[in-house]
């Protein structure tokens, strides 16, 4: 076990190198420039004026030795200077952000699966019924209505029409004059409409995918085993069952983990919250290599992180796995 | 199913809509309430601001921000004539080669320290400086010398006369006590500028808001709101939704909002919703190196076939006015006699027939030599009013018989794939129209090379010696004859067909007082915006 681990954990090494490589490749291949980008169709900047700015942010140099030197700089932990005209360390502007999209990302994750696993062993058991029928449809709208839209219309009944909800940002204005307590209440209305919004679609997806698994779980011989011991249908289901339907779940929250730091790009921009998608979309449209790679690299530690977890969960979740990998 | 439900969902919301806005009861204003300093403005931007060492900055939201903390020497008044900012008068010398500047005495900057000429040396040094990442060197590259012959007096010499010069003292002021041998690309002032407007930087939270209190020593009198929001709302929808519960005063409305869904007496019982034109024009540019656009009568056709009226209705629901030339309509250099070439399809195919496009193909497609009529336009990704645009233009120029495609691209990928290589036969786009009338880097021959502005490629000598003319002068009256003369050959010659100046449709809460609309906009008086006393809510 442990030298599976050990060995998982050094191949990390060369696939992150990898992953930078190949994303610092492919940023460097779309169409414009950091400078370009911040002076095109200014009448007032000389062609010398564009090669001074392309040098002051080393764009000059061969993409190779960017890339080196971006790598050299990033073995020391220093994710650089951000091509925006402030020129800030890249990673004062993801610590500026950072704690806003996870915790909104933690809470929409245990919101989405709190309910979406219930919802996928409810509607496994009582399959076919007027509930299982019920949630197909919930769950087909979570998927359809896309998330813009359902974000506008909610918006649109809860805080124009109704006025009960504000409509964007995390505080209101002069909040921090408040006593602790309605600070945070403040903050929790505010929050109410961004954390439905990015809980739902995903909700669609989890529970689906729970209900299969545990549809699959329960017509296992095991499971008639344990009913033919006379233990009830609810000891039967979350006992035995459930342990067994959670494994795939446990990979795909592996797979959310990444999602915490990235965020999500539309919900952020429609309720204004200045978190990391929103950052990370400004970035790639400024063409702010330093700042993209930076996310990405994060982004990247996190995902391989959330596999390896997984995989230990899941080791841990079934002894088999313990004894195959080892 | 999905649909089913989407249009209940929809019915009632809408419904409920109705039902809302009817409730609101009628506004109880007195309009002739007096002045009184208190209550915040909210305004919203839809981007981030970058910087606020406004030198560094290329984004629009970092000068609107950093345009109410810092002054020029010169500024635009609301008529946008050259008025006095920190220069309390000039003198420019009797050939035109040099302006003294005499600053005003007793200027403080926010943190107590007297303004003076040292700082605009500092701010001329500081841009001109190699090392100093800012797209704004080029006019003062042209300073041949600056002196600062005493704490109040500011000179520079140029080489030859050149009327941009004035205008381009209106860049922010720095301070230098702050600033002075050191990095300004790392400098704290990016986050927590010092300056010397009519509002003071307090805070600055990333992406949700900016907040500038009033500037209580302001030289020309403390503003009466106290504080000026700046909140960050990367939405247009989301902006809208915040208007109507209050939690923006004002923004920019798009012409659906201005024409569609702010006519509710509930809408208007709050907000005061201004139209003027925009400083902008849109136009149909020609690649004119292309074999297609080579002859002058080709493009005075396509001109002619082109009903700008219908475009300006139908993309624009009639929020704008139709142009023909470069320069904002009702400016001094815009040349409002000048007549432009009338929409007359007949005309147009009576041009095209002399140019050699006689014959039809079995699709009513225009043939010279066997090669039908042809060609795409582009346009950037994100504008739908551009999309529309060209949509309309590709109907009417199909019923003169000529095929058009359209290809909408991404930004960059235009500029960089396109634009940059000359790699393009017509484009729908848009130029700012600045105050000041100089032509020399979207129509001078000299700008035609890769990366530069006159990306069509228009050389005509006439043009290039009116363009030097009317820089080379201070003389307002021989410059507007130099300009007449430009917008002549321009419609004679039809580079672009010139197309519109969308309006400007900004909205504000009634509660604020005192807005003068003029052609600068409403936003050139804003300290003297005031909110009743009994109408303050912040």
């Amino acid at each position: 076990m442990y030298s599976y681990l050990l060995k998982r954990i050094l191949m990390l090494l060369p696939l992150m190198l990898g992953i930078t490589l190949i994303t610092f490749v492919v940023i460097h291949l779309a169409p414009g420039e950091p400078v370009e980008m911040q002076v095109a169709m200014n009448p007032k900047i000389s062609a010398k004026t564009r090669e001074k700015m392309r040098e002051f942010y080393g764009l000059d140099k061969p993409l190779h030795v960017q890339y080196v030197s971006w790598l050299n700089r990033l073995a020391r932990l220093d994710f650089g200077r951000s091509f925006a005209p402030d020129n800030r360390p890249v990673i004062d502007k993801i610590k500026e952000r950072l704690p806003i999209t996870i915790s909104l990302n933690v809470v929409a994750l245990i919101i989405e699966f709190g309910l979406a696993i219930p919802i996928g062993i409810l509607a496994a058991v009582y399959r076919n019924s007027l509930f299982d029928k019920g949630i197909t449809i919930f769950v087909f709208l979570g998927f359809a209505v896309p998330t813009f839209w359902l974000a506008l219309l909610l918006m649109y009944f809860f805080g124009v029409k109704l006025n009960w909800l504000p409509i964007s940002g995390l505080h209101s204005l002069g909040s921090d004059r408040l006593p602790f307590v309605q600070r945070l209440l403040d903050l929790a209305r505010h929050l109410v409409l961004p954390l439905t919004i990015a809980s739902f679609g995903s909700l669609a997806g989890v529970s689906r995918f729970m209900r299969s698994t545990m549809l699959e779980v329960i017509g296992q011989d095991y499971m008639t085993t344990a009913r033919a011991k006379g233990l009830s249908e609810r000891a039967v289901i979350l006992r035995h069952g459930l342990r067994n339907a959670l494994l795939p779940v446990i990979t795909l929250l592996g797979f959310s983990l990444p999602g915490l730091i990235g965020g999500s790009v539309i919900f952020e921009t429609i309720f204004a919250i200045p978190g990391m998608g929103q950052l990370f979309y400004m970035g790639v449209m400024a063409r702010d290599y330093p700042l993209v790679m930076g996310i990405l690299v994060i982004g990247a530690g996190l995902t391989l992180i959330g596999n390896l977890l997984a995989d230990i969960a899941y080791a841990f979740a079934d002894p088999r796995i313990r004894s195959v990998k080892n | 199913m999905n649909r089913w439900w989407a249009s209940c969902l929809l019915s009632l919301l809408l419904f409920s809509g109705c039902a809302a806005d009817s409730e609101q009861p009628p506004s109880t204003r007195n309009p002739a309430a007096p002045p009184a300093y208190g209550d915040s403005l909210i305004d919203s931007t839809i981007g981030e601001p970058t910087t606020l060492i406004p030198i560094l900055a290329s984004d629009s939201a970092s000068h609107e921000v950093a345009n109410l903390i810092y002054n020029g020497l010169v500024k635009y008044d609301k008529n946008l004539e050259l008025t006095g900012d920190l220069a309390e008068s000039w003198e420019i010398s009797r050939d035109g080669l040099s302006i003294t500047f005499h600053l005003r005495k007793g200027v403080k900057w926010h943190d107590g320290t007297e303004f003076s000429a040292r700082d605009v040396m500092y701010t001329y040094r500081v841009t001109i400086d190699p090392k100093t990442p800012t797209p704004y060197a080029e006019d003062f590259k042209q300073v041949k010398t600056a002196t600062a012959p005493d704490r109040y007096t500011f000179k520079v010499t140029y080489e030859k006369p050149f009327a941009p010069a004035l205008a381009s003292w209106g860049m922010n002021i720095l301070p230098s006590h702050l600033l002075e041998g050191k990095d300004l690309t790392k400098s704290p002032l990016s986050r927590k500028p010092i300056g010397t407007g009519p509002f003071v930087f307090k805070e600055w939270v990333a992406g949700q808001r900016i907040i500038l209190d009033a500037n209580k020593n302001y030289f020309e009198g403390r503003p009466y709101i106290n504080s000026y929001v700046y909140r960050i709302i990367p939405d247009n929808s989301t902006m809208y939704m915040e208007l109507k519960v209050g939690g923006i005063d004002m923004m920019n409305l798009s012409p659906v909002q201005f024409q569609r869904q702010t006519n509710t007496k509930a809408f208007l019982a709050r907000f005061a919703k201004y139209r003027y034109p925009a400083s902008s024009y849109v136009y149909l540019g020609y690649n004119l190196r292309h074999p297609l656009f080579s002859d002058k009568r080709v493009r005075q056709a396509i001109t002619a076939a082109i009903n700008k009226d219908e475009i300006i209705n139908g993309a624009l629901l009639g929020m704008g006015q139709a142009t023909h030339g470069p320069f904002k309509p009702g400016t001094w250099a815009c040349n409002q006699r000048q007549k432009d070439i009338p929409y007359d399809p007949e005309h147009a195919i009576k041009l095209l027939s002399e140019a050699g496009w006689k014959t039809r193909n079995s699709q009513g497609i225009l043939l010279k030599d066997g090669k039908p009529f042809q060609f795409t336009i582009l346009t950037n990704q994100g504008n739908d009013v551009r999309l529309k645009t060209a949509q309309i233009i590709q109907q009417r120029l199909k019923r003169i018989g000529i095929d058009v495609r359209i290809r909408v691209v991404e930004w960059a990928s235009l500029l960089s794939q396109f634009i940059d290589k000359g790699n393009f036969e017509a484009l729908v786009m848009g130029w700012t129209i600045t105050p000041d009338p100089d032509l020399y880097d979207v129509w001078h021959s000299s700008k035609t090379g890769p990366k530069e502005l006159n990306f069509v490629g228009y050389k005509n000598q006439e043009v290039d010696r009116l363009i030097e003319q009317g820089r080379s002068t201070f003389d307002q009256e021989k410059r507007k004859q130099c300009y007449y003369r430009i917008q002549e050959i321009l419609v004679e010659d039809q580079p672009y067909s010139f197309l519109y100046v969308p309006d400007a449709l900004p909205v504000v809460n009634l509660r604020f007082r005192g807005i003068e609309p003029a052609p600068a906009g409403i936003s050139h008086n804003l300290i003297k915006w005031y909110v009743p006393k009994m109408e303050q809510t912040h």
